[in-house]
């Protein structure tokens, strides 16, 4: 395989300086990069370099409640006394290792099902379809509230939820692009010499196919960020004294009216980070399009 | 020799992430009313730039027209506004593309693009576009025009889109007509009705066809005078019959190989097979890196149009100075 | 095309019969004991014994399926554990409400997101296409929740000019007879003329309105941008420039029609993406709809009502689908 793959190199290291030269020509896309990743220098570093450690999942100084922000406190402070600040940073953590897991779990799920979907067709194709169909008629968001609902209330089941609702995506990309894969030649020799149907599957489709999917999931990353947010603050994600995101603005709700901070900042949080995903997303999409690098 | 249009020393670029690029440096076509002129080269020597560029439809980001004249019936096209050229567009002047498959809308009848086009440009009534339409259909030779109108794209053969897409080109009276490559998408039987079609029309309404195509075959079918194209550049120019019988640039003799005839000549694959990177660049003659003839001199020195006899000109260092030729 | 009618019923069919038992399944997971729910936390043994063989609960699962189907079909969707009521009614009281959240924000997905993204992609990469885009894409990425509370924040706090929540202010609630006639406040209180109360129903939907409608807005111009832009560099719409077709017929006419599916297929998305938004813009306004219903049956592992509400969105969501899907099938090429 290996003299193949050094023909085949200059063409991608041409391909590969192409989307390094367009991804630095987009401020936005540099912008939104750099975001990402700071936030997951923050998101690692998080026990580190937050003020107050002890605060992130509770200690009570009840003297200093619901304060506004300032030097000491910089997001000012909960009804228990706890530094926002400190929980905001830490929050970065738990968010993205949620939506890692879910994404992950899902395109564990996903990229299996779809692949032999396409790559099988037929009777084994309609009905993985067919399912793939039925998880999809669910608007979006429901069918991971119904199943948090049901699993009871916790960040592993929201992540499970999550991951439970967006595998059908997946399968179908992939599906897609294992049919189209499963005609062209090396397929057709790979079957000719004998080779048993899960290697050809999983040894050269998938290899094939899994770039449009791992981006479309790092793409997915905001929104799931969103979703995870979205239940918390239903209750049925993270349970306190977790700090996450949407969570701190669900309690928050109680008092905001006179602590503006308590909502406010964790918000933005998660309005930052998801729009630093979205943002690289775009650009990631655009400097992938074919017609773009015509140009 | 009035001259309908004539392009002089038209240079465009595109800018790309690598730099500029010069797809084009074209010294001199000249194109005389009523013929059909034909434009051969490689795929990549430019010859739907200019196709496009001539009708200003060439994205201008990241196309640029770095200077040039495009004479058109007395005027200056590069001059124009996109308002002006619009109104040339469809009435004067119209092109037909490669594919036509992705050519025609997909949601709308064939009938209602002819239609479109009829009453923007000649602003009648519908049902007087309709019997425009007809006619249109019939002078293209498709059987049953009134059935073939009521039809989506997709329910068309190939040969049937790509004479409705002449038949639209030519429904507003234009005289003048592109034609890039229109044959290349489509078999060998099927390639040979366009061409006696295309025939017809220029004797039935007397339009000048600049027709484009990538082997000198089509081009010696049906047009009276030719230039040959190489990586942006006019290598060679003159009737068909000419070229054909005197081929004096090393590229030409390659591309007239490149026809399998029924005579013992044997097709040089090795001539063929060596293709370039691209436009590149150079001092020079631009075919210096494939050619057999090269001398120093084609290495610094750039080769201008020069007359060898009549109206055939060649663009050839070592053509116009003579010497040795193999083969 | 009836061909393809039917054929796309047959699947909405068994997608719904799909739907059905994925709901009845995720019913069947649950930790608690419906019945202890049932009878409250002061029941005895007996009392939630008795409670198992009424709600059925004693017979084997492939049973309690096949009741629970024919349950449906009949419309009935169980009772709620809290009020002991059906929960169809109780489904129905909240519906119009909903509806109101659900058609407002559709209205400005519509009529201001895709303008929005024909402008962006017809003035693609000038300045009023990255303001476009930047204001889409924050939209999208704004928590709802955060939205809803940022406006009551500005608005009601601060500013003081507009209601917190609910649909209509206390004091109207009591001095006026609040007419009921389609269920619907707005149109109930224009057909009794009652411009007072109309006045202010209108005056509390502005925030809910805004929240609810911000991530439609976003999602909905950003996809018709960009299928507009990929139809925009399609070969036929060059040909018809080359034609001297003007730009604008060019635009309106040829790029429009053939962006109709992926409009339909956007604005169904939206759709659904605000069916699930309400739950959380009603909570935060105290909206009296379907969403604030659910979310306090969450709070209180309310399953029949959970479920009930569960099916419906999805039922309806598989309508919209089907309704989107026939308006792709206006492309020609669909059909044969």
């Amino acid at each position: 395989m290996n003299w193949i793959s050094s023909k085949a190199l200059r063409p991608r290291i041409k391909e590969f300086r192409l989307s390094v030269h367009l991804l630095s020509r987009n401020r936005l896309t540099r912008a939104a990069l750099v975001t990402v990743l700071l936030l997951v220098l923050i998101a690692v570093v998080a026990p580190v370099i937050v003020p107050y450690p002890s605060h992130i999942y509770g200690v009570e100084t009840p003297e200093d409640k619901l304060l506004p922000p300032s030097g000491k406190y910089f997001f000012g402070t909960d009804e228990l006394g706890r530094d926002i600040f400190s929980r905001v940073l830490y929050g970065t953590r738990i968010s993205l290792q949620t939506a890692l897991l879910a994404v992950g779990l899902a395109l564990l799920i996903g990229i299996p099902l779809g692949a032999i979907a396409g790559a099988t067709g037929g009777f084994v194709d309609e009905a993985i379809m067919r399912i793939t169909d039925v998880f999809l008629s669910f608007p979006p968001l429901l069918l991971a509230i119904a199943i948090a609902a049901f699993l009871g209330p916790s960040l592993t089941n929201a992540m499970l939820a999550i991951a439970i609702s967006w595998w059908p995506w997946y399968t179908r990309l992939i599906r897609g692009q294992a049919v189209s894969i499963r005609e062209r030649q090396f397929v057709r020799a790979a079957k000719a010499i004998g080779t048993p149907h899960f290697k050809i599957i999983f040894g050269h489709i998938v290899p094939n196919c899994i770039a449009p999917v791992i981006v479309q999931a790092s793409m997915d990353l905001g929104g799931v960020i969103l979703t995870a947010a979205a239940l918390s603050f239903l209750g049925l994600g993270a349970q306190p004294p977790t700090p996450e995101w949407g969570l701190m603005v669900s309690t928050s709700r109680n008092y905001f009216l006179n602590a503006w901070w308590y909502s406010i900042f964790p918000g933005l949080a998660i309005f930052i980070t998801v729009l630093a995903f979205n943002l690289l997303g775009d650009g990631l999409r655009e400097i992938l399009d074919p017609k773009t690098r015509k140009n | 020799m009035a001259n309908y249009l004539e392009i002089e020393n038209l240079r465009v670029s595109f800018k790309t992430f690598e730099g500029t690029k010069n797809v084009l440096d074209l010294e001199y076509i000249g194109i005389d009313k009523g013929e059909t002129f034909g434009l051969v080269g490689e795929s990549g020597a430019g010859k739907s730039v200019l196709a496009l560029t001539l009708l200003k439809l060439l994205p201008m980001p990241p196309g640029i027209i770095e200077n040039g004249k495009i004479i058109f019936d007395g005027q200056d096209l590069l001059d124009k506004s996109e308002g002006e050229m619009r109104r040339l567009r469809g009435r004067k002047m119209a092109m037909i593309f490669q594919d036509p498959m992705s050519t025609l809308n997909p949601v709308f009848t064939v009938g209602e693009q002819i239609v479109r086009v009829i009453r923007q440009n000649k602003g009648v009534s519908r049902r007087a576009a309709e019997r425009q339409a007809l006619e249109m259909i019939e002078l293209v030779k498709l059987p049953d025009p009134r059935n073939i109108m009521r039809k989506y794209p997709h329910e068309l053969s190939g040969g049937q889109r790509q004479r409705v897409i002449i038949a639209i080109a030519l429904s507003c009276g234009a005289e003048f007509l592109i034609a890039d490559e229109p044959t290349r998408n489509l078999d060998v039987t099927i390639q040979a009705g366009i061409l006696k079609l295309l025939a017809e029309l220029k004797r039935e309404l007397q339009v000048t066809v600049l027709f484009i195509a990538n082997n000198l075959g089509l081009v010696s079918a049906i047009c009276d005078r030719m230039a040959v194209l190489h990586e942006g550049r006019v290598v060679e120019t003159g009737a068909v019959r000419e070229v054909i019988r005197d081929p004096r640039h090393p590229y030409t003799h390659v591309l007239l190989r490149a026809i399998p005839r029924n005579r013992d000549e044997e097709i040089d694959l090795d001539a063929l097979a060596v293709r370039g990177e691209g436009p590149v660049e150079v001092k020079g003659c631009g075919y210096f890196n494939r050619c057999p003839e090269r001398r120093e001199r084609c290495r610094d020195q750039r080769p201008v149009l020069q007359p060898v006899g009549g109206s055939h000109y060649v663009a050839c260092h070592v053509a116009v100075e003579g010497g040795e030729r193999s083969g | 095309m009836t061909s393809f009618i039917v054929r796309r019923l047959a699947l909405g069919i068994l997608v719904l019969f799909g739907v059905v038992l994925i709901t009845f399944v995720l019913t069947r997971v649950i930790p608690s004991d419906p019945a202890a729910q049932w009878v409250g936390p002061r029941a005895t043994p007996e009392q939630i014994k008795a409670a198992r063989i009424e709600l059925g609960l004693d017979k084997p699962v492939y049973v309690q399926f096949w009741k629970y189907l024919q349950d449906l079909i009949r419309g009935n969707l169980g009772y709620s554990l809290r009020s002991h009521q059906p929960v169809v009614q109780e489904l129905k009281a909240y519906l119009p409400a909903t509806i109101e959240l659900v058609l407002l924000s559709t209205i400005a997905a519509t009529f201001i997101g895709l303008p929005l993204g024909v402008l962006s992609a017809r003035r693609k990469d000038e300045w009023l296409d990255h303001l476009c885009r930047f204001f889409s894409v924050g939209a999208v990425s704004l928590p709802t929740f955060w939205v809803g509370l940022f406006l009551q924040l500005i608005f009601y706090r601060i500013l003081g000019i507009l209601p917190m929540g609910g649909q209509l202010s206390m004091e109207i609630k009591l001095l006026y007879d609040i007419p009921h006639i389609t269920g619907f406040l707005l149109l109930d209180s224009l057909i009794a003329g009652n411009f007072v109360v109309f006045k202010d129903a209108l005056v509390h939907m502005i925030l809910p309105g805004i929240t609810i409608a911000t991530y439609p807005v976003g999602l909905v111009a950003r996809m018709t941008r960009s299928a507009l832009l990929e139809i925009l560099n399609e070969d036929y719409i060059r040909a018809a420039r080359s034609y001297g077709l003007q730009e604008r017929t060019v635009l309106w006419s040829y790029a429009l029609k053939n962006s109709l599916g992926p409009t339909a297929t956007v604005v169904t998305l939206s759709i659904g993406y605000t069916l699930v938004n309400t739950f959380l813009v009603e909570s935060i306004f105290s909206w009296p709809g379907i969403g604030n219903y659910v979310a306090s049956a969450v709070i209180s592992l309310d399953y029949p009502a959970i479920m009930g509400v569960t099916i419906f969105s999805a039922c309806a969501y598989v309508v919209l689908n089907l309704v989107a899907d026939l308006i792709i099938a206006l492309d020609p090429r669909v059909r044969t």
